[in-house]
């Protein structure tokens, strides 16, 4: 029997419906949360960071030996001293700002950092680090479980991604949080705004309330409600940061800078948000690295001038000492170069820590680059890089003093670690 | 507007193609199920004709001046999405995205490597219309789109694009490269889970002198000239290769030494090998599931075992594995309708043709596309687009809201016209608009707010300033459902 659409329609399931709290009460919310708070700024260098060219042990005779067309003469490195180990280290010759950062104390970069038999996968690694679940890394994120932590109502504006998908880091059972990578398009267009705005004034009130509803027998469907409601309901607020000018020089080429603009802009404007997903991609150098002028010296470029634009316009807005930045990637790359002067996927890796309240410095210990396979501080026939520092005790260390949350219970178990003091 | 409600046709032409044109509606509801998926599935019966379409009236706009898909990559989008409109072999469309997402070989990267009028070409150029008569990726999975999955692993590992992607270009016997080593068995074949590190760098130097021959003279200078396949037994490492996996019927994991001449033959072995394992099958029916039935709960292993037994059976034939797809009671089960989260693409073109397209160009589409984060040509990396849930973020949300008003506003007067006839009424002008979009049943709390928004502003006079804005404002709140994103 052919049935039309309307007769389909009128004899439909009733929905089971609830409604989300009002967004008047929400914006309150955000102001009186706008107070004095710690914001993080997770940052994902996507493509498996080689940690060794950022953070170079320029006096490791092998360092040179295995990376003939890639290695950064040690008259090149900006020198910032030995580790606990006594290894001489020095910054990429690119990253002059976090040189400066590093001697203001306020960058902790902490070695060999992984977790045991790492994946050089770029997409169970990405899994991995994002949800701190190495045996099962198809779960939630570990912020997305901080989130879930945090006391009822959530504000949908808590977190703000800056990238366009939503990375796994902040997947969170109950809090959809915005992909906001541009606060200027972040808007309710309509078909009538121009000639007839008491219309256009009509949908977007109705969009509201249909999105207000959210049929809680069908997961994926009130997954995509709730979206549209977070959207609808960060609209204004978000409006306030589209105009942030800033106080330093955030490059206009440099998309990475432009978007922690964008996160400075919200801190300022104090709407709300505490937590900041921020990337940078294309660290998956499998060839042309070469130091001199290659792909790796532009990555540098990127993260160095937006880093420290951001880091200036913080300090002169007086917002420094209530944020953290914290730097991972999937992977560190292998030690000796590859064919086409570059690198191929490796395992231990170098974490960033930035901030107003960081204890800055040098920990953990490098790793020596011999070639002997018994050598303990590399893995995989002296191949790559072992981890020294589980991962997880990173993040427990930033759960527990700098959120306030609980890392046992978000991480589901106990990695904190002494000796890891950087905030 | 004598319009036929047909779930199931509606269903079979979201997932096999996207969505449909109302001439596409007619074709397909006059055969029967079996009949439909055998023309969807036997798409060389019907004439390859879409591309002569650009530039006709009655077809999506594109942008004015010379068109040259082979060269400029936004213009080679607008040629693929105006495929997705306008083509009469949607299954065809469909697969090729299918493979663009599973062999996922982005743009950018091969912009910085060769520019970008060549990094369009080995990703969009046709033979036809090329000087050098070079076939693009994109070009080639095309005409591969339900051919044999043997062949397509050969013809990917010898693809210009992908030799630059996955840098296998530079893999030599002195200094291997692992990265399409790894990747043709993380992504493409066995899946994560199914190899060792050790397989990763024998898979490497499998693929030694798998490499490019430059140009004569530099590619800008002379069209006629371009990067392409050649095997370079001198780089070619010899010796033999031994995996964790069978690589031979009879079992033997050890590709044998072979001279350097012949070495070529040790990546062929290793293809037929991944193709014939019995996790690619499992890894490539797990993807079909998820493309083609559903993204709500679990994949359903019996059918994956059932499918991957065809892929198997028939010898890794794509087109038999499709129709079983097609023709599978899962795929037929009305609780799989609208199961899986709508791709920006498949949202837009499907919006396209349920909306219209006259006077519409298609490259106004491609900046809504980057803001709802699907780029075609580009995806973010080997592994494809995140899907899913992942497709949906406020930012993305609006970006799919924001290009239902630009079409509506674009449409705005097409759609009054064909509205007014069923304008006596608000519920008359919602019901016509749900009708032109197909969506799925609605709550009664949506129907309820659409139909509040058709009173507010003003008592019903069916003028035509009021269909027109009313009918622009209700198909812009329809087609940014939350419902309206499921296909």
């Amino acid at each position: 029997m052919k049935v039309t659409r309307r007769q389909f329609m009128q004899g439909g399931v009733a929905a089971f419906t609830v409604t989300f709290a009002a967004p008047e009460f929400l914006s309150d919310l955000a102001q009186a949360q706008g107070a004095r708070v710690r914001n993080l700024v997770v940052l994902y260098l996507s493509g498996g960071n080689d940690s060794l060219s950022m953070l170079v042990p320029y006096n490791d005779p092998f360092y040179l030996s295995r990376r003939p067309g890639i290695a950064i003469p040690a008259g090149n490195v900006l020198q910032i001293g030995t580790d606990s180990s006594k290894v001489a280290l020095g910054l990429h010759p690119r990253l002059a700002g976090l040189k400066q950062i590093f001697d203001q104390g306020r960058l902790a970069l902490i070695q060999r950092t992984g977790y045991p038999n790492q994946s050089r996968s770029h997409f169970q690694g990405t899994d991995i680090w994002a949800t701190a679940e190495p045996a099962n890394s198809g779960g939630l994120g570990w912020v997305g479980r901080y989130l879930d932590s945090l006391p009822s109502p959530v504000d949908p504006l808590v977190a703000w991604n800056t990238t366009g998908a939503p990375p796994h880091v902040l997947q969170s059972s109950h809090v959809a949080v915005p992909a906001i990578s541009n606060p200027t398009t972040y808007s309710f267009a309509s078909p009538n705004s121009r000639d007839f705005p008491t219309e256009a004034a009509a949908e977007r009130a109705t969009a509201l309330r249909i999105n207000s509803h959210v049929p809680v027998d069908r997961p994926e469907l009130a997954f995509v409600y709730g979206t549209a409601q977070a959207a609808m309901a960060t609209l204004d607020r978000v409006a306030t940061v589209a105009s942030y000018a800033g106080t330093a020089t955030y490059p206009a080429n440099n998309g990475f800078a432009q978007a922690l603009k964008a996160v400075a802009g919200a801190m300022v404007r104090g709407i709300g948000t505490r937590i900041f997903y921020v990337t940078t991609g294309g660290f998956d150098t499998h060839s042309a690295q070469n130091p001199a002028n290659g792909t790796y010296a532009n990555l540098m470029t990127t993260l160095n001038d937006g880093l420290f634009a951001f880091y200036t316009d913080l300090n002169n807005q007086g917002l420094l000492t209530d944020t953290l930045v914290l730097t991972f990637s999937e992977f560190g790359r292998r030690i000796s170069e590859n064919g086409s002067n570059g690198t191929d996927h490796g395992a231990a890796s170098v974490m960033m820590a930035m901030g107003g309240r960081v204890n800055g410095g040098l920990y953990g210990t490098a790793p020596v680059l011999n070639l002997d396979p018994a050598n303990p501080t590399l893995e995989n026939n002296a191949a790559d890089v072992h981890f020294e520092t589980d991962f997880r005790s990173v993040y427990a260390q930033v759960i527990d003093q700098w959120l306030g949350g609980d890392s046992r219970a978000i991480l589901n178990g106990d990695f904190r670690k002494g000796g890891l003091g950087f905030v | 507007m004598g319009y036929t409600f047909d779930p199931h046709v509606e269903h079979l032409l979201r997932r096999a193609g996207f969505g449909a044109r109302p001439d596409e509606l007619d074709v397909y509801r006059a055969e029967s199920f079996t009949g439909a998926v055998t023309r969807l599935v036997e798409f060389e019966r019907i004439p390859d004709d879409v591309d002569s379409k650009i530039g006709k009236p009655g077809y999506l706009l594109t942008n004015g001046g010379e068109f040259s898909p082979r060269s400029s990559i936004g213009q080679a989008r607008q040629r693929w999405l105006f495929r997705m409109v306008h083509t009469d072999r949607p299954l065809q469309e469909k697969m090729t995205l299918f493979w663009h997402n599973h062999f996922a070989t982005g743009y950018a990267k091969l912009n910085g490597q060769v520019g970008p009028a060549e990094a369009t070409r080995y990703l969009a150029a046709k033979p036809s219309e090329d000087p050098g008569r070079v076939r693009g990726q994109i070009e080639m999975l095309r005409d591969n789109a339900l051919g044999n999955f043997r062949d397509i692993l050969v013809n990917i590992a010898q693809d210009t694009a992908m030799l630059f992607w996955l840098d296998g270009y530079t893999n030599t016997r002195l200094r291997p490269q692992e990265n399409f080593g790894r990747e043709i068995m993380e992504l493409f074949t066995m899946g994560v889970g199914h190899y060792t590190e050790a397989d990763v760098y024998a898979a490497a130097r499998v693929f030694t002198g798998w490499n490019l021959r430059s140009p004569a003279r530099p590619v800008a200078g002379d069209a006629a000239q371009f990067y392409s396949f050649v095997f370079n037994a001198n780089s070619h490492d010899t010796a033999a290769k031994t995996f964790s996996f069978p690589i031979y019927s009879d079992g033997n994991r050890t590709i044998p030494a072979r001279s350097a001449t012949d070495g070529m033959q040790d990546g062929l072995d290793f293809i037929n090998a991944l193709a014939a394992n019995p996790e690619t099958g499992r890894y490539l029916a797990t993807k079909l599931y998820r493309f083609f039935i559903s993204e709500i709960g679990d994949v359903s292993d019996a059918w994956v075992t059932r499918i991957a037994n065809v892929y198997h059976s028939s010898r890794y034939d794509m087109k038999t594995v499709m129709r079983e797809v097609l023709l599978s009671k899962e795929f037929w089960d009305p609780d799989n309708y609208f199961a899986r989260f709508a791709w920006p693409v498949e949202f837009v073109v499907r919006a396209i043709k349920d909306i219209g397209w006259s006077g519409y160009s298609i490259n106004d589409a491609i900046a809504p596309l980057l803001n709802m984060g699907q780029s075609l040509y580009d995806p973010p990396d080997v592994a494809g687009w995140d899907l899913g849930r992942s497709w949906f973020s406020s930012g993305t949300m609006l970006a799919r809201l924001n290009f239902a008003s630009q079409l509506a506003g674009i449409q705005k007067f097409n759609l009054a016209r064909a509205a007014q006839p069923r304008a006596a009424s608000p519920d008359a002008l919602l019901a016509f608009v749900l009708e032109a979009l197909k969506t799925p049943t609605l709550d009664r709390a949506v129907t309820d707010e659409l139909s509040n928004y058709l009173h507010a502003t003003g008592a019903w006079t069916a003028s035509q300033t009021q269909i027109q804005n009313k009918v622009a404002g209700l198909v812009h709140l329809v087609a940014g459902s939350a419902e309206y994103q499921f296909v």
